[in-house]
């Protein structure tokens, strides 16, 4: 039974749902700067959609968040392929210190999470280590010209040289789009911020960090309350921290936080104030001959995304995505392998800090298609409809316009055919672990370090 | 699975990589990563384990040598001082590589065959165990059948307990100072020189073979920074009929920074308070009780 299309397709689509092998997918655009040299703000940290999918969000290491707003479609011509270009641009978290612990707070957003829309203004979440902030995204289209008082520069007159009086008009002006910040939740998070998200109900949203979740009204600042603690007694007691949290889509009491340790916990807020005991705990034995050194570290789970239809759940570890039905808690319903070839190599992943990377997933419009990152800037499709996967790549050489991506294959050991890549010629710091999926049509976001890249479907 | 010699050499560099990777993050941006830490954590404890499996295998082996020369001694009837004395000497000598003590073994499993041969084997290697780790935790109950193959065999590593809650009780701590990486154990509140051996606790299985021992002999482990020539290893006596005890074993001649890393981060504040009344300057020739501090605060920073 697969859950109710809601998509509103712009293009044909051939398949049950689309958005897998069916459909090819073209580059359009490249944002960022295009030297190899990395500066470290430009990291790319985070990327969302909005939820009509016309406005697109990153965050990056140095505190900045850049919105881009899709052009407006021009139906009349079937091809016509809308861009996104800079809406927004502003400085969201600086630097901090916090003089009591000596510790540095990083300005890197973590995360951002836009609200639905209500009025003309956009409003988005964005988070550092320690502080939310909910910015208003507004345009400025016209402005007041004729004050009596003031001249147009804004400098007083003289009462005296006022002779006559006037009505004050509003002149179009060139569009401004100002972000200004309206609430700032601080200073609730003892650990670092890993995971926001907006409640269903619109009023409410929960930050977590690693070992406590606030629930947060959007209106308040000074207060937050404390749903989730796992903060042992004993720190040296400490086994598992938490890793992701989110809100269900639709049921306003629901959420779900996942764990180190592999395992995600489904709390009910109407159960109690403190949801430290969960409804439900999601969890598969570990397979016992793929025991190593790095077992508890690639079962980490490092996101946790719930479908839009609310019945599932997908979790990404190190190596692999998970798919879990919320009635089912004793194993997921379908496990993709992300990068299996890596398994063998983990004690070189472990030592140069690769295997503590932290990939994100994310679904396609009708829950058909999950697609999450990898290395050497490869990302993956997995069609959950077709049980079928591709791995493709993003990189400058498949930048013409509409180009067609090719599927690219990683050959895991032996001969290596033509147009194969071995796991040794990999680029591990090539890692593509942000990616967004727009909410209705076939556009995804896909961050490099620094680039971020959107490829569309192609179309004939 | 990993072979026992395999992962014993990559248990050694996984850790020290690990303890790097503590130190290291202490000094980066942003403060202390709570999760990165506590998922090392984790590997530190499976490759102590592995390691500590490793070792207590080697020993357990090394101890059937003992019996098995024991039994020679009693069939060859000579001086029985004289035969101890180098079967003692070669004994404690055997305790070094696997490698070495498996040939030693495999030369002495046709026992009566190769007895009066055996006072004349000259072990090449000296007890250059390297800077070993400190078990008081014990892996649940080795197979007694494995142990009885004198020959290193891949260890059966499904007999470990890899779970975080096999948390022996702990009467010694070890520390590594991570600014002169130094390491000491304090036992009991004495301070040990690390090459110095509590015989008594010496090569007690967590179930050793029903047989009785009645041979004294001597286990000495040194570290890695000695020189591994060949000092004849100290010994000393020890009561006999330990051995069918159960308690955990305890090399405690072996210092383990690992050994505080009880099961997540339990022992990661260490006993600072302890150790400081311990230090009463014995035998500290590599080995300084240097100031905690600098580990501590990294934990405290939570």
């Amino acid at each position: 039974m697969w859950p109710v299309t809601k998509c509103n397709w712009r293009f044909v689509v051939s398949g049950a749902g689309g958005g897998g092998n069916d459909v090819q997918w073209c580059f359009s655009q490249v944002k960022g700067a295009i030297d190899d040299d990395v500066a470290e703000a430009d990291i790319i940290s985070t990327v969302e959609f909005n939820h009509s999918g016309e406005l697109l969000a990153t965050g990056d290491k140095g505190g900045r968040v850049v919105i881009f707003q899709q052009e407006t479609e021009n139906k009349s011509q079937s091809q016509f392929r809308s861009e996104y270009n800079v809406y927004s641009t502003f400085q969201s978290h600086e630097p901090e210190f916090d003089y009591l612990k000596s510790l540095e707070i990083e300005e890197k957003i973590n995360k951002i999470r836009w609200l639905p829309q209500k009025n003309a203004a956009q409003f988005l979440l964005s988070t550092n280590d320690k502080t939310i902030k909910l910015w208003k995204i507004s345009e400025r289209d016209k402005r007041p010209e004729g004050y009596n008082l003031k001249e147009e520069d804004g400098r007083y007159r003289d009462a005296a040289t006022i002779t006559t009086l006037r009505v004050p008009v509003f002149r179009p002006m060139d569009l401004m789009v100002e972000a200004s910040p309206r609430r700032v939740f601080a200073n609730a998070h003892t650990y670092h911020i890993n995971s926001i998200s907006v409640n269903s109900d619109n009023e409410t949203y929960l930050s977590a960090d690693d070992l406590r979740i606030n629930l947060w009204h959007l209106e308040i600042t000074d207060r937050s309350f404390n749903i989730v603690d796992i903060k042992p007694a004993n720190m040296e007691e400490l086994t598992e921290v938490i890793t992701a949290a989110e809100f269900h889509p639709h049921q306003c009491n629901t959420f779900v936080y996942s764990s180190s340790k592999g395992t995600i916990r489904l709390c009910d807020m109407r159960a109690s104030a403190l949801c430290d005991k969960h409804s439900k705990l999601f969890e598969e034995p570990e397979d016992p001959s793929n025991r190593s050194f790095f077992s508890e570290i690639i079962s980490s789970i490092s996101d946790v995304k719930f479908s839009h239809n609310g019945r599932y759940m997908m979790t990404r570890d190190y190596l692999s995505v998970k798919i879990w039905d919320l009635n089912m808690e004793n194993r997921p319903v379908e496990t993709y392998q992300v990068h299996e070839y890596l398994r063998s190599k983990l004690c070189s992943l472990y030592e140069n800090d690769c295997i503590f990377d932290k990939f994100e997933c994310c679904w396609n419009g009708n829950d058909s298609v999950v697609m999450t990152g990898s290395y050497n800037n490869f990302f993956r499709m997995l069609d959950r409809s077709q049980r079928r996967d591709v791995t493709l790549e993003a990189s400058r050489e498949s930048c013409k316009p509409r180009q067609v991506l090719k599927p690219r294959r990683v050959c895991a050991g032996g001969k290596r055919k033509k147009d194969e890549i071995s796991v040794d010629s990999l680029d591990f710091n090539k890692k593509i672990l942000h990616t967004a999926w727009h909410p209705q049509e076939n556009i995804i976001a896909v961050a490099t370090t620094n680039n971020l890249y959107i490829f569309q479907e192609k179309v004939n | 699975m990993i072979s026992t010699m395999e992962c014993a050499v990559d248990a050694q560099s996984l850790i020290s990589i690990s303890l790097r990777k503590i130190h290291n993050s202490r000094t980066q941006r942003g403060g202390i990563k709570l999760h990165k830490n506590l998922l090392v954590s984790y590997v530190l404890r499976n490759a102590r384990q592995v390691y500590m499996n490793e070792k207590y295998a080697e020993i357990y082996r090394m101890q059937q040598y003992e019996e098995v020369m024991t039994v020679c001694n009693e069939i060859q009837e000579l001086n029985p001082l004289d035969l101890v004395e180098d079967c003692e000497e070669q004994t404690g000598d055997c305790c070094g590589s696997v490698s070495e003590s498996a040939s030693l073994c495999g030369a002495l499993l046709p026992v009566s065959h190769q007895a009066p041969s055996v006072q004349h084997i000259q072990p090449s290697s000296a007890c250059s165990v390297p800077l070993a780790l400190q078990n008081e935790e014990v892996c649940k109950s080795p197979d007694p059948s494995f142990y009885r193959s004198c020959c290193a065999e891949a260890y059966p590593v499904s007999n470990c307990d890899f779970s975080p809650v096999n948390n022996m009780h702990c009467n010694k701590t070890t520390v590594l100072d991570l600014d002169t990486h130094v390491v000491t154990t304090v036992e009991n509140g004495y301070l040990h020189q690390d090459c110095c051996a509590s015989l008594q606790q010496c090569c007690q299985g967590a179930q050793s073979p029903a047989k009785k021992r009645k041979l004294d002999f001597g286990y000495y482990v040194s570290e890695i920074e000695e020189v591994p020539d060949f000092t004849p290893c100290k010994r000393a006596k020890f009561e006999d009929s330990s051995y069918a005890c159960t308690e955990p074993l305890d090399t405690s001649n072996i210092s383990n920074l690992i050994s505080i890393f009880g099961s997540g981060f339990t022992g990661l504040v260490s006993r600072q308070a302890d150790l400081e009344q311990a230090l009463n300057g014995q035998f500290c020739s590599k080995q300084a009780l240097a100031s905690l501090g600098a580990w501590t605060r990294a934990i405290v920073a939570f």
